[in-house]
């Protein structure tokens, strides 16, 4: 198992080098000189002159290039430029916030998705299943932001039984929780309906393999068939899918947290752009591109946990 | 429409499309009848597509007002006889804009996907039919496009290069290029070897002629099925970003700028958000429809009845 995770590290590497390259790039071909749109029109040239010497503008691109690379594998992500804060310390802030709407949306997904899934293929072509397949087709094409609008107008004007909007406090747990009901639907009825439609067709495709015709025809309970011999069998695809759209999930956070005002990096990336904070930007973009790497990282050792056969494949 | 011999299968048309033809038997029209019967849930998002298509086609005769016309004196009022979906916070009648919304919303995603599976198609065909060091390249590159969240990376694009019609396009239309590279290189790796391939190269047929004469036929299918779905993807991505204050400058209305605009009022005048909301789901649904339906149809896999 040690040898396999390592190996699959060792795979990250490349692509998480590749991204801070791109991220570098990016922030490196905006238009406009980030040292103008801090100081404004009407600083001096003195002055534009200093502050980009700070910054290491005036270095040339290869030096920036290999310092940013530096900085940011030991984790320093340099200065916000608006508020001269170090990048990293703000985002920590914000993270467990985006962390806490990720993974409830995620829990809330497989608690609904995978039974309905299951459900579906066990009735395949029946009432239930296209049932399933047009409500969760409906789930997915709900844009995160209209589902929280209506999740809003609904409890704001009619039930109040959920906080609509507001910062939790984090060391209040049960604050944590209440505020988190309402965002965790709306983002994670999208992930439910995924799951649900990957569940259903990996399960109908593994439950017409031979081994299962082999298994009913020795005479195993159907109910051991479906759930030791299919659902097992039935569930890498279903963690790709998750693995997949997890990234889906972080960026699609931006809208959630717009629409219940919470905290988190979506609204961090909102106020870096309209503000123009390049290394807050910068800092971002590696922060997302890191956590969905971890994410395939951990996609990835969970098949080999799921399937013996990938470990040592 | 190709030099591709006829496929060994026999009888079971649909299957031998899918497994083992190097190009579509039958006539396109009829073919793509046939995928549409195998699925009635096709048919359904079709008609909600034609029916949202020709609502923006024909905004200005459908429009009771001008979409942009404000009316100090009906600020904010609730649907009636007079304004079937209300009035926003500048008086505007929401019916009107909503009907005009459907354009950019249509225009931005088919402009994006189209660029998207022509750029995207191109480098999975190429890629996929050169080989060796160079496929490799091209796929990592994809896969560091892709470990972006599309959403943040569209964001990022539109910010930086300005909120336009045409940025706005370019950027949901690089989010999408990964997945049709895929999805047009994997049958071209099994499709280069084919027979019919080999004897193109052995006439002596330009590379070019032999990708996008012989195989491109081939990928079609599966590269169109996809395009349908990521339609799908690119009207929420567009209405996302308008959300966000990304999209298309007002006063030009779109759905997400609709409900933009809504969230000032939205305890007061909730019909403001509700009705462009269900505008977006309505076309949304229609597409997911309409690509599910498809895709169903053409995946071997899903099909074994």
């Amino acid at each position: 198992m040690i040898r396999f995770i390592l190996r699959r590290l060792l795979a990250a590497a490349p692509t998480l080098l590749a991204v801070l390259t791109v991220v570098f790039l990016i922030v490196r071909v905006i238009p406009g000189d980030p040292a103008l749109v801090i100081l404004g029109d009407q600083a001096t040239p003195e002055a534009i002159n200093a502050l980009r010497a700070r910054l290491g503008l005036d270095r040339p691109l290869h030096e920036q290039y290999v310092s940013f690379l530096l900085t940011a594998l030991s984790g320093d992500l340099g200065q916000s430029m608006v508020s001269g804060k170090p990048v990293i310390e703000e985002l920590v802030a914000v993270l467990p916030h985006t962390i806490d709407l990720t993974l409830a949306s995620l829990l809330l997904g497989v608690v609904l998705g995978v039974p309905c899934g299951i459900w579906a293929a066990l009735h395949r072509n029946r009432f239930i299943d296209y049932a399933v397949r047009i409500v969760s087709l409906l789930g997915l094409s709900f844009p995160v932001f209209v589902s929280g609008i209506f999740l809003l107008i609904a409890f704001a004007l009619t039930w109040r039984l959920f906080p609509v909007i507001g910062t939790a406090d984090l060391n209040d747990w049960g604050d944590r929780l209440h505020k988190l009901v309402l965002p965790t639907i709306a983002l994670g009825s999208v992930m439910a309906a995924y799951i649900a439609r990957v569940t259903r067709s990996s399960m109908l495709q593994s439950l017409s393999e031979d081994y299962i015709r082999t298994a009913r025809a020795k005479g195993v309970p159907w109910r051991v068939v479906v759930w030791r011999h299919g659902l097992r069998n039935a569930l890498l695809p279903v963690v790709t899918v998750v693995g997949l759209y997890l990234g889906i999930l972080i960026g699609n956070s931006v809208l959630t947290e717009i629409v219940f005002n919470r905290p988190g990096l979506g609204r961090v990336v909102v106020a870096a752009l309209t503000q123009r904070d390049y290394t807050m930007l910068q800092g971002l973009l590696v922060i997302y591109c890191f956590l969905i790497v971890v994410v395939n990282l951990l996609t990835d050792l969970a098949y080999g946990f799921i399937d013996p056969r990938v470990k040592h494949g | 429409m190709s030099a591709a011999p006829a496929p060994t299968g026999n009888g079971a048309e649909a299957a031998a499309i899918a497994e083992d033809s190097p190009a579509p038997r039958r006539g396109g029209l009829a073919r793509l009848v046939g995928l549409f019967n195998a699925n009635w849930t096709s048919w359904a998002g079709l008609a909600m597509l034609v029916v949202i298509v020709l609502m923006a086609i024909f905004a200005p005769l459908l429009a009771p007002y001008d979409p942009l016309d404000q009316s100090i004196l009906n600020r904010l009022k609730p649907p009636s006889a007079d304004f079937l979906m209300g009035t926003d916070a500048f008086g505007r009648d929401v019916l009107s804009r909503v009907l005009y919304g459907a354009r950019i919303s249509l225009i931005v995603a088919i402009a994006a996907i189209g660029l998207a599976m022509v750029a995207g198609g191109t480098i999975g065909l190429v890629s996929g039919y050169v080989g060796g060091r160079f496929d490799v390249a091209m796929m990592q590159a994809m896969d560091v496009l892709m470990s972006f969240p599309s959403l943040i990376l569209g964001l990022v694009i539109v910010a930086l290069l300005g909120p336009e019609l045409r940025n706005l396009i370019v950027a949901i239309s690089l989010t999408a290029v990964p997945p049709f590279a895929r999805i047009a290189r994997a049958p071209t790796l099994a499709v280069k070897e084919r027979a019919f391939v080999e004897a193109g190269r052995a006439l002596g047929f330009s590379h070019a002629r032999i990708i996008f004469v012989h195989i491109l036929p081939n990928v079609m299918s599966e590269v169109v099925v996809m395009g349908t779905l990521w339609l799908a993807t690119a009207v929420r991505v567009e209405a996302s970003l308008s959300f966000i204050g990304l999209g298309v400058k007002p006063p030009t209305p779109t759905w997400g700028g609709m409900m933009r605009d809504a969230f000032e009022n939205i305890l007061d005048a909730p019909w403001i958000a509700i009705y462009p909301g269900l505008a977006i789901l309505a076309l949304v649904f229609a597409l997911n429809l309409l690509g599910d339906g498809l895709r169903d149809a053409t995946d071997p896999k899903l099909r074994g009845e």
